[in-house]
């Protein structure tokens, strides 16, 4: 045990985050690199014009499969000024908030693992894109993102400094925000 | 050929462990591949200095003598500061001696070199925490149109053609090198991934002074909050010059070198590079105005006659930072990968490593292998172990747990399997 977590016990703090498992699993799994292997997997299946639905069950890890709780899934599509019918969000939105929820999640455990506690976090995320590079109307335009904002209020028992430097851990953390700032190789196949 | 204690590396922390075998009347001999302090020779660009000032170069028995204690040693100075002292210190070094392996026996460790081999009771690892340039795989994306150097191989902006020089990494060495050559008066881009931002000067005193007296340079490897963080922070945004002036990422876009973000990839010529700049500045800044706090708290503690407290400029990072550039359309010619440095143990035949090929150590003292000692790495015992001046204390308190070893070895009716319960 670190003296982080004898601070911790001193402190009431609560995010409902057990970072002292947190802090254990880095620990154990520095020791036994081939655990911290994992893969993630999603599936999706297309349902009516550019209606999908995914779905997520399961991924492996730790050397060995794992099932979530209950399989969730996640409808997309596109809105209608795209002549689509909006039966679920636009993939790109849900990018937003995968980014959104991990910066969050990752801020909530830097708090607890910090001793800070948390009484209020939301993150209004933004991306914007010129769609004339995704309907292909112009080859010098991007289909992705040109830029994406994140703004987050925080009510915390904390400094503004101290706030600032949990906002910029979480990004520095997070595997979304390094998924959408750094290229990663890509193979789609067909089966 | 039989000695004690066989030390591998005639440097700066390897000479001050035969200072402190010495002392101990504990027998030895250094074994240097080149000449003393030989990779300060070889290894390093000419406009180099050392980061730390005068003052602070120091080890056991030796101090700066010179009439310039705030300025910073050019490497002719360091490596006379070195060879002085295997001087002065009468040190057993065999030159020109380069160890290829090192094996356990039954009695010890056997040595083996091109001119010999060493029998001996225990080894000091003292070969350097920087022997060859870390450079990651996507350099084999770089065009055969561009040269690529290592810190290694650069001495001078001379050595470059006239095109345009991309540098990946700001550590100490990038943004050296990133400076160096654009007063040259080629374009220079520099891609910044994680940091390290001091000052130069604060509040009036050398940066490593403060950290020095309020006794940073003194937190152990086991007291520390992130040992693994610790030993491998960059190293900080410093240059040693005779304006003691700071070099920030601010400074570096003044004088007209483009900021990027950490290079990602190079696919068809074409240089990627990571949109987390912003926040890397950022936690760079924060952390530089954490630790000034924690200064200024001591300096009022202490009531010190200094300045003002301050804070620098915040890093100004462009709006929106180029994420990507073609690197035969922008004529870049030269790529400078100063990401880093990593140690050669490859002639260490004792399983001493961990699955990231690191020996494993307690504040020098190997793991697995009683009677091996490890010098010279970043964080080895303390902080101040990263700098020259942090061999004195290091030497002082491996030299001593050696002898206690040799003592209880001594003791022991089987020698070879002795393991001292002294605690590093």
């Amino acid at each position: 045990m670190t003296t982080t977590d004898t601070t911790l016990t001193d402190r009431p703090v609560d995010n409902g985050v057990n970072s002292g498992a947190l802090v254990d699993a880095r620990e154990a799994l520095s020791n036994a690199p081939e655990a911290a292997e994992f893969t993630w997997r999603a599936s999706c299946s297309w349902v009516h014009g550019t209606y999908s639905r995914s779905t997520v069950e399961g991924f492996s890890g730790l050397g060995q499969d794992h099932l979530h709780k209950s399989t969730f899934t996640f409808d997309a599509d596109h809105p209608e000024c795209f002549a689509s019918e909006d039966r679920g969000a636009t993939p790109v939105e849900l990018v937003l908030a995968a980014l959104g929820s991990c910066l969050t999640g990752g801020l909530a455990s830097v708090a607890q693992h910090r001793g800070i506690q948390l009484r209020s976090v939301t993150a209004t995320i933004e991306g914007s894109m010129n769609v004339l590079g995704m309907l292909g109307a112009d080859p010098d335009i991007r289909n992705g993102f040109n830029d994406i904002t994140v703004r987050f209020a925080i009510d915390a028992d904390a400094s503004d400094d101290d706030i600032r430097a949990l906002v910029a851990q979480s990004q520095k953390r997070s595997a979304v925000f390094d998924i959408v700032t750094n290229p990663s190789n890509v193979t789609v196949e067909v089966v | 050929m039989d000695t004690t204690t066989v030390v591998i590396g005639a440097g700066h922390a390897g000479l001050a462990m035969s200072r402190r075998l010495t002392e101990r009347s504990i027998d030895h001999v250094v074994l240097e591949r080149g000449e003393v302090a030989n990779s300060w020779r070889t290894e390093r660009w000419d406009s180099l200095r050392l980061l730390t000032p005068n003052w602070q170069s120091r080890l056991p028995g030796m101090g700066y003598s010179g009439d310039d204690p705030d300025g910073y040693m050019r490497m002719p100075e360091v490596i006379d500061f070195i060879a002085g002292y295997a001087c002065a210190i009468a040190a057993p070094v065999q030159t020109g001696t380069t160890v290829t392996r090192v094996t356990r026996t039954a009695t010890g460790y056997e040595v083996t070199t091109d001119r010999g081999i060493w029998s001996c009771a225990t080894v000091v690892v003292a070969s350097g925490g920087s022997n060859v340039a870390d450079v990651p795989a996507v350099a084999a994306g770089v065009p055969t149109s561009v040269t690529m150097h290592t810190p290694m191989t650069y001495r001078s902006p001379d050595q470059l053609d006239q095109r345009g020089v991309l540098v990946v990494g700001a550590s100490a060495t990038g943004v050296q090198l990133a400076d160096e050559i654009r007063r040259s008066g080629r374009a220079v881009t520099i891609a910044v991934g994680e940091h390290v931002r001091l000052p130069r000067l604060y509040r009036g005193r050398d940066i490593f002074w403060w950290m020095d007296a309020e006794g940073i340079f003194d937190e152990r490897y086991d007291e520390v909050d992130d040992l693994v963080r610790a030993r491998h922070l960059p190293s900080p945004q410093l240059i040693g010059t005779s304006q003691r002036r700071s070099i920030d990422l601010n400074g570096l876009a003044a004088a007209g070198i483009q900021i990027v973000g950490r290079l990602g990839r190079i696919s068809d010529g074409v240089a990627q590079f990571s949109g987390s700049l912003a926040n890397l500045c950022t936690l760079a800044d924060l952390k530089m105005n954490r630790l000034l706090t924690r200064l200024d708290d001591w300096a009022t503690e202490t009531h010190l006659d200094v300045e003002r407290p301050y804070r620098p400029e915040p890093t100004s990072v462009p709006s929106r930072p180029i994420l990507d550039m073609d690197l035969r359309k922008r004529d870049v010619g030269t790529v400078i990968w100063a990401t880093g440095y990593r140690p050669d143990h490859s002639w260490l035949d004792v399983p001493v490593f961990d699955h990231k090929g690191r020996i494993r150590h307690d504040g020098g003292v190997v793991r697995d292998a009683p009677g091996m000692y490890l010098l010279g790495a970043n964080v080895l015992r303390r902080r101040r172990s990263s700098y020259i001046h942090g061999a004195e204390q290091d030497t002082a308190e491996l030299g001593a747990h050696l002898h206690r070893y040799l003592d209880s070895r001594a003791r022991s009716p089987r020698p070879h399997l002795a393991r001292p319960s002294v605690s590093a």
